[in-house]
């Protein structure tokens, strides 16, 4: 069978470190990168005889993810003990919700080439996280060949989120938009850092195919160590083909975990002796059940901030802008306010989303600017954008103001004004220049009368040349026809 | 005067009859001297308690501040952790582990100005009901040093018993503070779950364990629970419900109070001796005004097989933490699974690894809903019985142990033959209800026989009034062992 | 439910308790007959009963989001069986 008749099923799980100040059952911070096992305490350390009370501020998080997923909360919630041995894993169990998950039944709607697709959220719950092992000696930094490990327990303990997505996407290209428009979500209600070099997002995925039009799902395997949204693109799109390639051959696709490798460009399989962990799920004794009211509830949807696509909406009809402006610009709420708080300023709006999204993104990524070290604001760009609109200046008079604007800072007025750019707009002085034009080339103007329309723009060119290329050069043309047409 | 209760020496403390560096001095050089024959105490802290003597000692003279507790040495179970101090839990694993924190009952014993003389013997990890499955030494009875103190809590009932100390704090999971204290011949109480704080109790069944004290009166035990009581945030289970002043409760009257008898506690083979002494009580009871009414536990008989799921399932997650690798004894291993093995297989008695594998059995997949889940809904039915029962009495009153103390040996072939020593106790534990032994006769042999109240959630107040009343008129209070041998 | 000798090696694996052959037969024996024992709870009828989890009727215990003191490193490692730079050390894992 050819790789396009084999369809991907693929379900992506999320963890997300929330920004508490302090850990989920202790009173420890939870900075990252600071000196090993310094902020650790009997709680998050296991300690024989230490028990966990649940911090307020990670069901309160925990909850605003499930609304802004458009998740169920559930009216009773627990906690449950996940047992299994690993050195991370100071209480050999994690502390993690089982059957009563504090959110369930959501979705995330995502956009892909065909338009808008709904991708279902199965379960937000909350739990711990673990330390972190350092694999060191032989061969180190890997854990297949290292003589041994080094624990840290810092980690452990801070509050996580895990996002458990229906297997609702169906290809690589899917997963991205999946991924990035979580994050996006996650960061508009300011309940993590989603940082996934430092560990604060992570995701994995399930990954399995079937051929196209069969309902039953094919075997799945687990992908991990997907560093990025990137690389997690690129492992999804590379364990397809792997799969695709072994059903072909009439081999089977195993279940086990794989790792991608960065450097290989692979998944491979995780070499481990373990059989598929028995977690002996059980309610957490040493905690009691979680009870929200409505008002609770209703207190954190009120609350929360206007989300990525009611905003994105809201700017195609408010600003006449498209779907993928919106987009755009909503793809980071700083900028997006940047955006609202300039739209402020002029009559506008679309004229300037393209200068963002154009010229200043590109200058910002070149430059390695954000949007906080701009040595411009929202009101000199709308400035440039009037100022273009009034006809003053001409599309490549514009850019020099811009980038003038962009790296020194200076209002577009006052650019204009000190190089003299002022378009002429005049038309008794365009008049002039173009009867110039005009006498100057008789054989030019035979052509246009005889029938090839075509040759004004030459005639324009001439007039801007004539002009210093002050000229507005619409009304070159238009005037250069009348002229012409008479 | 090492003879005299907390009531009385506290009294002498009070009015300088003696200092309590003088009284420290004399407990400690009593209590190395008896304890060869006597074998109460892991870690005995002479210089500790001196210092705290003379802390209290300062504050006696200050006249401020001053607790009933204050320069009274009193003796520490050893699954309690104390800073600095090795807490062992009488374990291979946890020989030289030193908590780097207190306990919340050890921190209140402390603020009162209590003296800790030493850490008491127990069954290992609080498993068992003879003291007999600890790794460090076997704790005899002072009625009879060839007879078992009972267990888990053997060392802190026979610390008490043989006036090595004025009262010591226990733990009771399944019966391990009542029935030694019943076959030791003292006051002891397990009190409402939730009821005093497990904050730094090393768990072994976290829904079952309750810390309490063993008291040489009823009085006495009313001063360690008005010290040791009382919510702490550090214990999600912990009550947040005011701490009557049981001293002043427990001298109310009990006319009228309803006793029930529960027909299941009273079965036909039940020891003569036991039954008689428990019945000769009862009347006692009754003629000091109190009304006895028969009442009926029908599924109490299954308390002891919920227990041997629950506790044992509880505990198989709560010691999988000993794993060798951030505290306790470690074994070399070639990998990390093999250090794991090796440690855990070293570091524990046979009775521990008996028990963490029939719950690592009972939760693992496919036997949760047979025994996990059908012990859970087991232990609302024996719940039910018992708040039905409680309409209609105040106190239920039982044997406390099925037979005076055994002797060394006589049980330990059979697992199951100690467990049945716990026969009446459990379904308190299960049921979280308050449960208290006092002294109510001496077998034909010599040894004491317990009598058991029970009450309602919170009620200990009732459970001391009942048994200070039938104290004040009996005199197995006054009886003091002899530490003879048969 | 009958518990074999291979149930029990399963079972000491799960709980990382490594254990000889000698001892696999008599836990085997021992562990057979508390769960014999244990069989009695299938005499009561529990269908449509709610389990208790929870002996204390409690829900909603939190506490607020404010730093409290941690332990220093060394205390942390003080009881570690072996630490290496500010670490606890462990054979590998693979």
């Amino acid at each position: 069978m050819a790789f396009e008749d084999y369809e991907p099923v693929i379900g992506l799980e999320v963890h997300c470190e929330l920004k508490t100040a302090t850990k989920l059952f202790c009173g420890c911070r939870t900075i990252f990168g600071n000196e090993a096992n310094t902020q650790v305490c009997p709680v998050c350390l296991g300690l024989p005889g230490t028990l966990p009370v649940m911090n307020e501020k990670a069901v309160e998080y925990a909850v605003k993810i499930g609304l802004a997923l458009n998740c169920s909360i559930a009216k009773y919630s627990k906690m449950d003990r996940k047992n299994y041995y690993y050195p991370d894993l100071p209480k050999a169990y994690q502390i993690s919700q089982y059957d009563k998950p504090l959110n369930y039944g959501g979705y995330l709607d995502i956009i892909t080439k065909e338009g808008t697709k709904r991708i279902g959220v199965t379960r937000a719950h909350l739990e711990e996280d673990a330390g972190k092992l350092v694999h060191a000696g032989g061969k180190a930094g890997r854990l297949d060949s290292s003589d041994y490990s080094l624990a840290d327990y810092n980690r452990g303990g801070i509050p996580l989120v895990e996002i458990v997505s229906e297997p609702d996407i169906r290809s690589a290209d899917e997963a991205y938009a999946y991924l990035t428009a979580l994050k996006n979500i996650l960061l508009y209600i300011d309940v993590s850092d989603c940082n996934m070099e430092e560990g604060s997002l992570r995701c994995d995925a399930n990954v399995s195919i079937r051929p196209k039009g069969i309902e039953k799902f094919g075997t799945r395997t687990e992908i991990k160590n997907m560093n990025s949204f990137k690389f997690a693109k690129q492992a999804i799109e590379y364990e397809i083909k792997r799969q695709a390639a072994l059903l072909d051959k009439g081999e089977r696709v195993v279940q086990e975990s794989r790792l991608w490798d960065v450097t290989e460009n692979k998944t491979k399989t995780m070499r481990s002796k373990e059989e598929a962990h028995d977690y002996r799920y059980f309610p957490e004794p040493d905690l009691v059940p979680i009870i929200l009211s409505e008002d609770y509830v209703k207190t954190i949807k009120d609350n929360l901030p206007e989300l990525p696509g009611a905003k994105r909406a809201r700017f195609v009809s408010q600003y006449g802008l498209s779907d993928y402006d919106g987009g755009v610009l909503t793809s980071d709420q700083e900028l997006a306010h940047w955006f609202e708080e300039g739209a402020k300023h002029t009559k506008n709006p679309k004229g300037l989303a393209n200068w963002i999204m154009g010229d200043m993104a590109a200058k910002m990524k070149e430059q390695e600017k954000e949007l906080k070290g701009l040595k411009f604001d929202q009101k000199k760009l709308c400035e440039l954008v009037d100022i273009i609109e009034a006809g003053t200046i001409n599309s490549k008079q514009a850019k020099e103001v811009f980038s003038e604007m962009f790296d020194l800072g200076v209002s577009p007025a006052e650019v204009v004004k000190s190089r003299g750019m002022a378009q002429v707009s005049d038309p008794k002085a365009i008049e002039g220049a173009v009867d110039k034009v005009l006498a100057e080339n008789p054989t030019v103007v035979a052509d246009y009368k005889g029938g090839k329309q075509g040759v004004i723009g030459f005639l324009v060119g001439k007039v801007m040349q004539a002009t210093q290329g002050k000229s507005n050069p619409k009304m070159v043309n238009d005037i250069l026809k009348k002229k012409l047409d008479a | 005067m090492l003879e005299k209760t907390i009531h009385e020496v506290s009294a002498d403390l009070k009015a300088k009859k003696v200092s309590s560096a003088e009284l420290t001095k004399a407990a400690m050089d009593y209590l190395e001297e008896v304890e060869p024959k006597v074998q109460a105490f892991i870690t005995i802290t002479r210089d500790e308690a001196l210092k705290q003597a003379a802390e209290a000692d300062k504050r006696l003279a200050s006249g401020k501040d001053i607790t009933p507790l204050t320069g009274v040495p009193v003796a520490i179970k050893d699954l309690l952790c104390t800073k600095g101090i090795r807490t062992t839990c009488a374990s291979r694993m946890l020989e030289n582990f030193k908590p780097p924190y207190n306990a919340t009952v050890v921190e209140r014993l402390y603020q009162a100005g209590a003296v800790s003389v030493g850490k008491t013997n127990m069954d290992e990890f609080a498993m068992g009901s003879s003291t007999e499955t600890s790794f460090y030494k076997k704790t005899k009875n002072p009625w009879n040093l060839n007879c078992v103190p009972g267990g888990s809590s053997g060392g802190s009932a026979a610390s008490v018993s043989a006036d090595q100390a004025f009262a010591s704090l226990g733990s009771d999971t399944g019966g391990s503070i009542r029935q030694p204290a019943a076959l030791c011949g003292i006051v002891g109480l397990k009190p409402t779950y939730g009821r005093v704080s497990r904050y730094g109790l090393i768990a072994f069944a976290s829904s079952l364990d309750q810390i309490g004290p063993f008291s040489k009166d009823v009085e006495d035990c009313a001063i360690m629970m008005n010290t040791i009581a009382g919510h702490d945030p550090n214990d999600s289970t912990s009550a947040n419900l005011p701490v009557p002043d049981y001293v002043a409760e427990m001298k109310k009257s009990i006319r009228g109070l309803r006793i029930g008898i529960p027909k299941e506690f009273f079965p036909e083979g039940l020891n003569r001796e036991v039954s008689v002494a428990v019945k000769d009580a009862i009347a006692k009871l009754q003629s000091l005004g109190a009304e006895i009414v028969e009442v009926s536990l029908p599924a109490s008989p299954y308390g002891l097989a919920a227990y041997y799921v629950l506790a044992p399932c509880e505990a198989s997650s709560n010691l999988a933490r000993y794993d060798g690798v951030r505290y306790g004894l470690r074994e070399t291993g070639e990998n990390i699974v093999e250090m794991y093995s090796k440690t855990r297989a070293a570091g524990f008695g046979s009775e521990v690894k008996r028990r963490i594998m029939l719950g690592t059995y009972a939760l693992s997949s496919g036997y949760y809903d047979a025994y996990y889940l059908k012990a859970l809904k087991v232990r609302r039915l024996i719940k039910n019985d018992y708040d039905k029962a409680f309409e209609k009495v105040d106190v239920i009153a039982t044997p406390t142990a099925p037979n005076p103390a055994f002797r060394f040996g006589e049980k330990t072939g059979d697992p199951l033959s100690m467990y049945l020593e716990d026969v009446f106790t459990v379904s308190i534990n299960i049921t979280g209800l308050p449960g208290l032994s006092i002294p109510c006769g001496m077998s034909k042999s010599e040894l004491p026989i317990g009598l058991q109240l029970i009450g309602k959630a919170f009620d200990e107040a009732t459970l001391l009034r009942t048994a200070y009343a039938y104290e004040q008129a009996t005199p197995w209070h006054k009886q003091k062992p002899s530490l003879r041998e048969d | 439910m009958a518990l074999s000798e291979k149930d029990v090696q399963y079972v000491a694996k799960l709980a990382r308790l490594e254990v000889t052959d000698q001892e696999v037969g008599k836990y085997t024996q021992q562990l057979a007959n508390i769960l014999d024992y244990v069989e009695q709870l299938n005499k009561l009828d529990t269908t449509n009963v709610e389990p208790l989890t929870h002996p204390l009727d409690v829900k909603n215990v939190f506490r607020p989001d404010v730093v409290k003191p941690s332990l220093t490193q060394r205390e942390v490692l003080s009881n570690g069986p072996e630490v290496q730079s500010g670490h606890f050390k462990v054979p590998k894992i693979m």
